[in-house]
């Protein structure tokens, strides 16, 4: 399989006022097409700031990286992922429909084709009927919905996720993550999801990227054992539990819990 | 008593302000007027008057220091309701005159103010030159300027409403880029992102984000700017020796010590800005609904 995103000895240093802070050291990283990768970390392990690298947010002081093929600056500017934030950050003055529509737009497609996506995209992440709602009209969860409709609607080849239900409640997160693994495993996408919970990482992920703080940096990969379809029974597994104390014994390792 | 829509318990405070400065006015009205009045009893060498005559005195005289609001009042309903609309005593016309050279100034004072803050935002080298500018602008007395404005706009053929709409757009246009300015700098940062990572030009992000996240700041900054953008308008009005608009009629008042004619133009102007504060209101609620402000 060919490596969809491609880092190699990636550092960035933020200049502060208390002088530099190393928030990423030495970053080697290969996404293979169609996989699921997750970074767990504490804060300030550089997780977010990884993710946001790769989407070409963050320019890194260091290294090299290539996301499809292409530079991270092509690839954003070709729309080669969507991004889920951490907030929905649907804009309120737009219906759900609208705010779907929000990044077709911007790709300048017709309105026949801005139609047809916007409908297949509610229906994947199950929001039919909700189209002429306003934001604050649904709840935390339906919004968060809302907005990977919208980073799917792009068509993208990657989908990077920010800790997209860290605002959630447990039952609600657990529901999500079921429907997020069922969204993946129908449309093929390479998916970069940032956490910081275990059971999360390890539901989800066909590899776990543990890293550690002062500086960012990668500890540990865990490749997953478990099968690529899972429901969340899978969790009272021994597999399940034996790989999440392999990540929590990572996480101690990198030294994680002193911070 | 049934008060569903609580519509007593909403305009109750207001009823209650509105008999206060009534009671002060009054109060005023005879304690102001009441020196005059005295003076005039001894000069016709009354000296049986009584309170309650002197009361009912200070309240109708021709001239008074403060006139008594009914005596407002009734010039405003036989200036109004009792002349011709083209009448040249008709505070409906003057009012018009006015309120046209306002309105037209508004909207000059609006666009440019608008234009102004998208130039600021967008250009760090705008921000940093023009800004100054604008706020020296409003630190010159608009009474020292406006002589000039006319004087100068004259000498090149420009007279009848729009200098006076100058005046007014000069005013007008600083709430305005005061508040686009900081408008079309409030979208979140995670807004913004989003847009970064669609690629979305400057303009998409302008029309997409920065614009309909301006304007909340946009209604706030047109209320202040319509009701000074009419104090513009009057302020015009007198260094030109008008004779027409409410300016005119404060000047011509002032003239010939017509105070009730002062008050009234007074009240007619503050009723008129009131007015026009309300209406942005509308239009703001308008929009809001459209744009799914949470009720």
């Amino acid at each position: 399989m060919t490596n969809v995103i491609e880092t190699k000895d990636l550092s960035l240093t933020f200049e502060t006022n208390d002088g530099p802070v190393h928030a990423l050291s030495g970053i080697d990283l290969d996404v293979a097409e169609g996989e699921f990768v997750s970074f767990i970390g504490p804060s300030g392990c550089g997780k977010t700031t990884l993710l946001r690298v790769i989407a070409d947010l963050e320019t890194p002081t260091a290294g090299s990286i290539m996301v499809d093929g292409l530079s991270a600056r092509e690839a954003r500017l070709a729309r080669a992922y969507g991004y889920v934030f951490q907030a929905a950050a649907l804009y309120p003055w737009r219906t759900i429909a609208r705010n779907v529509e929000l990044p077709l737009e911007v790709m300048g497609l017709d309105k026949a084709e801005r139609q047809a996506r916007i409908k297949k995209n509610l229906e994947l992440v199950d929001l039919t009927g909700f189209e002429k709602k306003f934001p604050w009209q649904l709840s935390g969860g339906m919004q968060q919905r809302a907005s990977i409709a919208r980073a799917l609607a792009v068509d993208p080849d990657i989908l990077l996720m920010d800790e997209p239900f860290g605002a959630l409640d447990e039952i609600v997160r657990d529901h999500l993550n079921e429907q997020l693994l069922k969204l993946w495993d129908k449309t093929k996408k390479t998916v970069v999801f940032v956490t910081h919970s275990i059971p999360e990482a390890v539901f989800l992920s066909t590899r776990i990227v543990v890293m550690s703080p002062r500086p960012g940096r990668i500890h540990d990969i865990i490749k997953s054992t478990l099968p690529r379809d899972r429901t969340l029974d899978i969790r009272e597994t021994p597999e399940f539990l034996e790989l999440s104390h392999r990540v929590r014994e990572g996480l101690r390792e990198g030294h994680s819990y002193d911070g | 008593m049934t008060d569903k829509e609580g519509w007593i318990s909403r305009s109750a405070p207001v009823m209650v302000v509105t008999v206060a400065i009534f009671i002060l006015w009054y109060v005023a009205t005879f304690f102001l007027n009441a020196p005059f009045q005295k003076d005039t009893y001894l000069r016709a060498k009354n000296t049986s008057w009584t309170t309650s005559q002197l009361v009912a005195d200070t309240m109708s005289q021709k001239r008074p220091v403060m006139p008594a609001p009914h005596q407002v009042v009734s010039e405003i309903y036989k200036t109004t309701v009792l002349k011709k609309i083209t009448s040249k005593r008709s505070l409906i016309y003057h009012s018009g005159i006015t309120l046209s050279s306002t309105l037209v100034g508004f909207l000059i004072g609006t666009v440019l103010g608008v234009l102004l803050a998208v130039g600021i935002v967008h250009s760090c080298t705008l921000d940093k030159s023009l800004m100054p500018w604008v706020i020296t602008s409003q630190t010159i007395p608009i009474l020292a300027v406006a002589p000039m404005i006319i004087v100068v706009l004259y000498a090149i053929g420009i007279e009848g409403l729009l200098p006076k709409a100058f005046i007014s757009a000069y005013l007008s246009f600083f709430p305005i880029t005061v508040g686009m300015v900081k408008g079309f700098r409030s979208p979140r940062v995670i807004h913004l992102d989003l847009m970064r990572t669609y690629s979305a030009s400057r303009w998409q992000v302008f029309w997409k984000l920065r614009w309909p996240s301006s304007l909340p700041y946009l209604f706030a900054s047109m209320k202040i700017a319509i009701a000074i953008a009419m104090v513009g308008a009057i302020v015009g009005e007198l260094p030109t020796g008008a004779v027409a608009g409410l300016g005119a009629r404060l000047l011509a008042g002032s003239y010939y010590g017509q105070t009730v004619q002062i008050w009234s133009a007074l009240i007619m102007a503050a009723f008129l800005a009131g007015s026009l504060v309300a209406l942005v209101g509308v239009a703001n609620r308008y929009v809001d609904k459209h744009m799914g402000v949470r009720p």
